[in-house]
């Protein structure tokens, strides 16, 4: 049940095909000796199943885009947008100035950004699910305000850090900080109370001390839901960055984004939406791939 | 060493959300030291609730439990448990859960090497030796529970206590696990407290079979013992007529004088 939890739409949808992929490959193998185990021969019916309806999917997006910016002067075409993001990639690297980098350093500024908020935010939000999961005192005492809080939208707190801070950097940061929290309170908070309680009768009949209840069960027994409350902040964090930095300013890919906003530069508003897009699919691949690793059968 | 457990007019009442439920009442038991004792009744009879009190993991609302004349008040490793559902860490493999169990134990006064080979003693003696790095979902329910009977054993409990232990097995798995705990309690000596629904089961292993009366408020109907020599053969017991005469008194009991499940609750 627990490791459920990671599995994408995707990978549900590519497993039919999977599944099925030996039998109907069979008939066209060359029979291979008795005496030697038959060796698996390369699957291109099962790769092509797997990648085909993904390149048809964004085949149909470019398509529909090219149809649809023919006759426009105001919207660049797909073929435009491509030789845009050649030249964008040529160089990602230059400076000019504090205000025009190269998308590189916009993205790098970003992930910077997210990595210290959402860090922050992991080092007070795992240890604090943990002893809402633990103590039930603590759990009512907290659990209205967290549902009070949760819903606020990030730009909600912009202003707040702005004021404390006095700087845009860090309340960016703040931002991220105070968005990308509650996931993993919350999941944290669920694991440990979800730990079967057969676990916990073996700790006590074995009379474990406080140090390995923590180490050998408690941790591993919450770990899945951890990294889903990981994985849900990840992905709340990066949306939020975006926003954040149109309204801060400063160097990273929100902020270049509403640049090129300013300067007219809708190609480059698109290739900032694809680059959003894809390093938002990679954080998300990474710890699900994480999240594989560490999650169990029972 | 007679009175090596001692129950005295145990009861035990559970405050739910729906209110009271009263669960024991008037338990008197004695076990004495090596004995095999077995808890049956139907389920809901709070034969588990009593297994529990003895395990320390909760605690009777009224009466007192003695362990070696010291009173149980919490859970511990003198008294192992072997749960239902094996309980095995799904992350540790067979050894590393036996393993927690003997370093909590031993851990103190023993050296690494003493208590690996303590681990791998217990496992060899349940006959999971060549499973040591396999984590619990990749081998059987029968090997789990095996796992979970090692992990008990190694603690070198007082009184090991069993809560149904082979009822999730099938038929074949669980005569054949019956075989080998008899062989291991015969050989260590151990105090066994074991709860099943199972008559022939109780009447296999026992030395005296405890028959708890229907809940709410049950309570000890019957205690009888059984004089059958050790060691015993299931096969040779079949037509046994001291065997045959125990079974028809636990049935009777249970389907004859409390068999009304549905009115008694």
């Amino acid at each position: 049940m627990v490791s459920a939890v990671f599995h994408s739409p995707l990978e549900a949808a590519v497993e039919p095909g999977h599944a099925a992929k030996p039998a109907l490959a069979a008939p066209a193998l060359p029979q291979p000796s008795p005496a030697k185990p038959p060796r698996q021969p390369m699957d291109w019916r099962g790769l092509a199943l797997k990648l085909l309806p993904p390149i048809f999917g964004l085949v149909l997006l470019v398509g529909l885009w090219a149809l649809a910016t023919m006759n426009s002067t105001a919207f660049p075409t797909p073929a435009k947008t491509f030789d845009a993001a050649v030249k964008l990639f040529a160089d990602p690297f230059y400076r000019k100035g504090p205000n025009d980098q190269g998308i590189g350093w916009n993205i790098l500024f970003s992930l910077q950004r997210v990595a210290l908020g959402f860090g922050l935010a992991a080092l007070v939000g795992i240890p604090l699910g943990f002893m809402i999961g633990r103590f039930e005192f603590l759990n009512r005492m907290v659990s209205p305000l967290i549902s009070l809080l949760k819903p606020v939208s990030p730009l909600a707190w912009l202003p707040i850090g702005l004021l404390v801070f006095k700087s845009a950097n860090p309340a960016a940061i703040w931002t991220i900080f105070i968005c990308s929290i509650w996931p993993m309170v919350v999941n944290t908070a669920v694991g440990v109370q979800r730990v079967p309680a057969d676990y916990l009768n073996v700790a006590r009949v074995l009379n474990l001390s406080e140090w390995k209840i923590m180490t050998r069960i408690l941790f591993p027994a919450v770990l899945p839901y951890m990294l889903t409350g990981v994985r849900l902040s990840v992905g709340t964090a990066w949306l939020v960055i975006v926003a954040a930095e149109m309204l801060t300013g400063g160097v990273g890919i929100g902020f270049w984004v509403w640049d090129e906003w300013n300067n007219l530069n809708v190609a480059h508003i698109i290739i900032a939406i694809f680059v959003i897009g894809i390093v938002g699919l990679l954080l998300e691949q990474l710890l699900m791939a994480v999240a594989a690793r560490f999650s169990f059968d029972d | 060493m007679n009175n090596f457990i001692e129950v005295q007019q145990a009861e035990m009442v559970f405050t739910t959300k729906k209110g009271r439920f009263h669960a024991l009442r008037d338990i008197n038991l004695t076990v004495a030291k090596g004995e095999f004792v077995t808890l049956i009744g139907h389920s809901g009879c709070g034969k588990s609730t009593l297994l529990n009190l003895i395990a320390g993991l909760t605690l009777p609302t009224a009466g007192v439990l003695l362990c070696d004349s010291k009173e149980i008040n919490a859970p511990g490793p003198e008294r192992a448990v072997v749960f239902q559902n094996h309980s095995l860490l799904p992350w540790l493999t067979c050894f590393d859960n036996v393993h927690l169990a003997v370093e909590r134990v031993f851990g103190a006064t023993e050296n690494k090497a003493q208590l690996a080979a303590r681990t791998e003693a217990a496992l060899a003696l349940v006959g999971m030796s060549h499973a040591l790095h396999k984590r619990p979902h990749e081998v059987s329910g029968g090997m789990k529970q095996r796992v979970g009977i090692a992990r008990a054993l190694a603690m070198e409990p007082k009184v090991l206590l069993m809560d149904e232990p082979f009822g999730a097995l099938d038929a074949l798995t669980r005569a054949h696990l019956q075989d080998e705990l008899l062989k291991i309690v015969a050989r260590t000596r151990s105090t066994v407290v074991m709860v099943t629904h199972d008559v022939d089961e109780a009447v296999l292993l026992s030395d005296r079979i405890v028959m708890l009366s229907n809940g709410p408020a049950a309570t000890i109907g019957e205690i009888l013992r059984v004089d059958l020599a050790r060691p015993r053969n299931r096969v040779a017991l079949a037509e046994d007529a001291g065997y045959i005469h125990c079974r028809k008194a636990v049935l009777d009991f249970l389907y004859t004088r409390h068999g009304h499940v549905e009115q008694a609750a």
